[in-house]
């Protein structure tokens, strides 16, 4: 895309053009010179670089051009939009504002005092309990933050998955509630010693992930069907059912019609990790597990490699032998249970008794931390911590100081949106495109390695 | 919706020549569960349907059927549409869309007469329901045109619940402090098209893919209004979120026409900024120079610029002018059904408008039909919770989502996307 095509008002200069040729390469790279649609994860983000000539750049400008600065940069961006948005809406500020002519730092210090101050309760909220008064009280924070984060990660996982293999896994939802209300099931309905009991739930909770994303899978592969829209269509679908089963006795506890389900048997669910002052569960556990799992499928196994292929370029990989249709079935299967297992961390975990709220929106903000996570195993590991400090931090933000708990969506997606175009975070904070200042005057874009690296 | 992650050529061609036996079979299934449950199950009683309000300027008498009879009729003729398809594939010929129309509606018709006939009270006001119907679609139909808008110029808009819910909070909070209606749909449409602004610069200027773009947009202004919701709205409601409500306008005449005339000529003004906006939509697209460009830079965008149009300009506007109709379309919400905002309040019918969009085959005609579905399934299971029938009423919500499912995986046959949609024009 040349300068002179975009309604944006970037100054016309040396620079701006050969970021916009960064970026146009970038985007060459990424779509096959726009025969197909763009990753779900910039090629720039994924391993391997996109040939940038590092070895031959300042250490400051490495630092600065690489795209963790840019990450760091954009979580930056989004907690200053975020806290503004704090300040604007504060009933102090706008009071000083009345008089913002007269005494400009009134208001300045008001609206500081907003931002700082629920940002302040965020950080407490996910971290550390400065105020508390024992270790315990201290670190409680973190491990709620972790207990937020494992069926953001489990879920997560199941998007990235998805993500890698060319598929839009809107599902994480559906595929949540319904491993939850059969690990749920299994958990209170069926009696059965210690370990067995627990290890029966996860599986159920699992095969009831599967099972559901699975659909979303076939469909895709038989059918065509969009699995955009199957997926949503069946987060519905899957509330609805829980709702229903939730209305009837067999998921009820007895002598009661309220919508709730037994608690979950004692043997069914995750001990305790450190001691029952905590919430955090075993479910953490699984969590690293899972990712460890999820991390050797997709580097160093067979089908791991078969999955990236259909994801990178279905053709190509049909041309080379491998099934697509069988691809999107197997990864869907593979997305459902990481979801069910999310389900189960919570029912078996962290809530103990199956609602038609067990999921909150986990399969939702699931989309955003695959996508922050850049697909990769570990990128959506920590990116669930992440996200989970900004939920747990969160809510005691909003009983602490009373900004509401929104803003940490407002905040998420922004963060998301930031990364996932890095030429506008570099052109706002004014950072050179990676390898713009190799060959100053000459386009650096000429270099074809550049355009070579991630086709 | 495009084929946003699989390429152009892996659509299977393999049913191209090849006799698909998926509508004869999907047919004769349904065919089969209509004789067991509307025939063989019906209830013994009569079915009333009130056909029009008694205040109307002519009333119509109320229509009583008895129950096995429509249920037998209506299956009779299913398995004959059914095993006629069969024969047609066997021979080698294709189903006529007309055989799959008649079938729906006869599907709809026993449907219908045997779940209001073992309701409680089997008696329906037939206009209410349809009525009711319409009114729930006018919103999908805004979102389904501003998906058109999008999709056929190339850029996949997951947005359009987004649009809807910030043109929805925009409406309120302007038409409250104004006080004024119109400046409420006015915002609404700003609202709208600032959404497409974000969606616009992020997928053509910045080629992030448009799907996650979409995605991100929703959760983004799901938050925002939320925040501003449970600060601004709820701390002071009076000022900030009790917009006027724009009153229904009556068209002499017109209205009078029994049945369709309260329902299609009793509207608010949105109602009628829908039928401009659909007939502008349709006529624009396929019968003016811009709707030609349109479609030429969704399709095939290297042969649009090589002919002079500039691919990602028109783009651009078409996203902008999408955000418009959507905007609208969201302060249907806000200022006609309910007079206030409230947070997500638009639920989900976004993602709806998308189903409808593909349902209706990216054709403005084809998703108003669709959305038209949408809204009479959803109401059909308002109307039916309140006669108490034996179909649990959380099956009855699964109805709409389970109806797209069925479409999207093919009953309507195979949909096929603009070719360039979800692909970004990278010149050069």
């Amino acid at each position: 895309m040349s300068p002179e095509d975009s309604t944006m008002q970037d100054p016309p200069g040396e620079r701006s053009i050969a970021a916009a040729e960064a970026t146009r390469l970038e985007a060459a790279a990424e779509t096959a010179d726009g025969t197909v649609a763009p990753p779900a994860v910039p090629a720039a983000h994924q391993s391997g670089d996109l040939g940038d000539d590092r070895s031959r750049q300042s250490a400051l400008r490495q630092m600065l051009s690489s795209n963790a600065m840019v990450s760091v940069l954009s979580v930056l961006l989004a907690l200053i939009v975020g806290g503004i948005l704090i300040a604007a809406t504060d009933e102090e500020v706008g009071e000083t504002a009345s008089y913002f002519f007269s005494r400009p730092g009134d208001m300045l210090s008001a609206a500081w005092s907003a931002a700082a101050g629920a940002y302040a309760a965020l950080f407490q909220g996910a971290f550390f309990n400065f105020g508390a008064d024992s270790v315990q009280r201290f670190f409680y924070p973190l491990t709620q933050t972790l207990t937020v984060a494992t069926p953001l990660i489990l879920a997560g996982l199941g998007v990235a998955v998805a993500f890698r293999t060319g598929l839009f896994n809107i599902g994480a939802q559906g595929q949540i509630i319904i491993g939850a209300a059969m690990a749920a099931w299994v958990g209170f309905a069926v009696h059965l010693p210690v370990g067995l009991h627990l290890l029966l739930v996860i599986i159920a909770g699992m095969l009831g992930g599967a099972i559901w994303a699975g659909i979303a899978g076939i469909l895709k592969a038989r059918t065509g069907a969009h699995e955009v829209i199957v997926t949503i269509m069946l987060n519905y679908v899957a509330i609805n059912l829980v709702l229903f089963l939730l209305s009837t006795p067999a998921f009820q506890r007895p002598g009661s019609s309220n919508p709730i389900s037994p608690q979950l048997d004692a043997n069914a669910m995750f001990p305790p990790l450190l001691g029952s002052g905590f919430r955090l569960h075993w479910g953490f556990v699984l969590a690293v597990l899972a990712t460890v799992f999820i991390w050797w499928l997709m580097n160093r196994s067979t089908i791991g490699f078969e999955l990236k292929a259909v994801g990178a370029n279905p053709s190509a990989a049909r041309n080379a032998g491998i099934s697509t249709t069988k691809g999107y079935v197997v990864v869907m299967l593979i997305a459902g249970a990481l979801s069910g297992l999310a389900g189960v961390a919570q029912v078996a975990g962290t809530e103990k008794v199956l609602t038609s709220g067990v999921a909150a929106s986990f399969g939702f903000d699931a989309i955003t931390v695959a996508l922050l996570g850049r697909s990769s195993p570990w990128g959506t590991f920590a990116a669930g911590l992440l996200f989970g400090a900004f939920r747990a931090g969160g809510v005691t933000m909003q009983t602490n100081t009373g900004t509401s708990i929104d803003i940490v969506l407002v905040v998420q997606s922004l963060i998301v949106l930031f990364i996932a175009a890095p030429p506008l975070v570099r052109s706002l904070f004014r950072i050179p495109p990676p390898g713009a200042f190799k060959t100053t005057g000459k386009r650096s874009s000429k270099n074809p390695k550049t355009a070579g690296g991630a086709a | 919706m495009s084929t946003a992650t699989t390429l152009p050529a892996s659509t299977p061609a393999a049913t191209v020549g090849v006799r698909s036996w998926k509508t004869p079979i999907i047919l004769m299934v349904l065919s089969l569960l209509g004789l067991a449950v509307f025939a063989l199950g019906a209830p013994s009683n009569d079915v009333t349907f009130r056909l029009s309000d008694p205040g109307e300027a002519i009333v119509l008498p109320e229509l009583v059927v008895s129950a096995p009879v429509v249920g037998w009729f209506t299956a009779v003729l299913m398995v004959a549409a059914a095993a006629w398809a069969l024969m047609l594939t066997r021979s080698g010929r294709r189903v006529p869309v007309w055989v799959v129309a008649v079938f729906g509606l006869l599907f709809v018709i026993g449907f219908l007469t045997w779940v209001v006939g073992s309701a409680n009270t089997p008696n329906v006001a037939l206009y209410g329901l349809l009525s009711g119907s319409f009114a729930l679609a006018i919103p999908l139909i805004f979102g389904s045109l501003s998906g058109v808008l999008c999709e056929r110029s190339g850029v996949v808009n997951i947005a359009i619940e987004g649009q809807l819910l910030f043109g929805a909070f925009a409406a309120a909070v302007a038409g409250s402090l104004s006080g004024n209606a119109f400046v409420g749909l006015f915002a609404a449409a700003v609202a709208g098209a600032m959404v497409s602004l974000v969606l616009a610069v992020f997928s053509i200027k910045y080629i992030v893919n448009q799907v996650i773009v979409g995605v991100v947009l929703n959760v983004l202004v799901s938050g925002l209004t939320g925040f501003l919701f449970s600060t601004l709205l709820s701390s002071d409601a009076a000022k900030w979120n009790s917009p006027p409500s724009l009153p229904p306008i009556r068209i002499p005449l017109l209205a009078d026409i029994p049945i369709l005339g309260p329902i299609l000529f009793n509207q608010s003004i949105v109602g009628y900024l829908m039928y401009i906006a659909l007939a502008a939509v349709y006529i624009g697209l396929f019968h003016s120079k811009w709707g030609l460009r349109t479609r030429a830079v969704g399709e095939h965008p290297k042969a649009a610029d090589t002919l002079g149009v500039n691919v990602n300009r028109t783009r651009f506007m078409n996203v902008l002018l999408a955000g418009v109709v959507a905007g609208v379309g969201g302060a249907f919400f806000t200022l006609v059904s309910v007079s206030a905002f409230n947070r997500d309040m638009t639920g989900g019918q976004g993602y709806i408008a998308l189903a409808a969009l593909i349902l209706g085959r990216w054709n403005p005609l084809g998703a108003l039909l669709a959305a038209l579905l949408f809204g009479f399934a959803t109401n059909l299971q308002y109307v039916l919770s309140l006669l108490g029938t034996a179909v649990p009423n959380q099956f009855l919500a699964m109805l709409p989502y389970i109806v797209t499912i069925f479409a999207v995986a093919g009953v309507v046959g195979k949909s096929r996307a603009p070719a360039a949609s979800g692909v970004p024009y990278i010149k050069g």
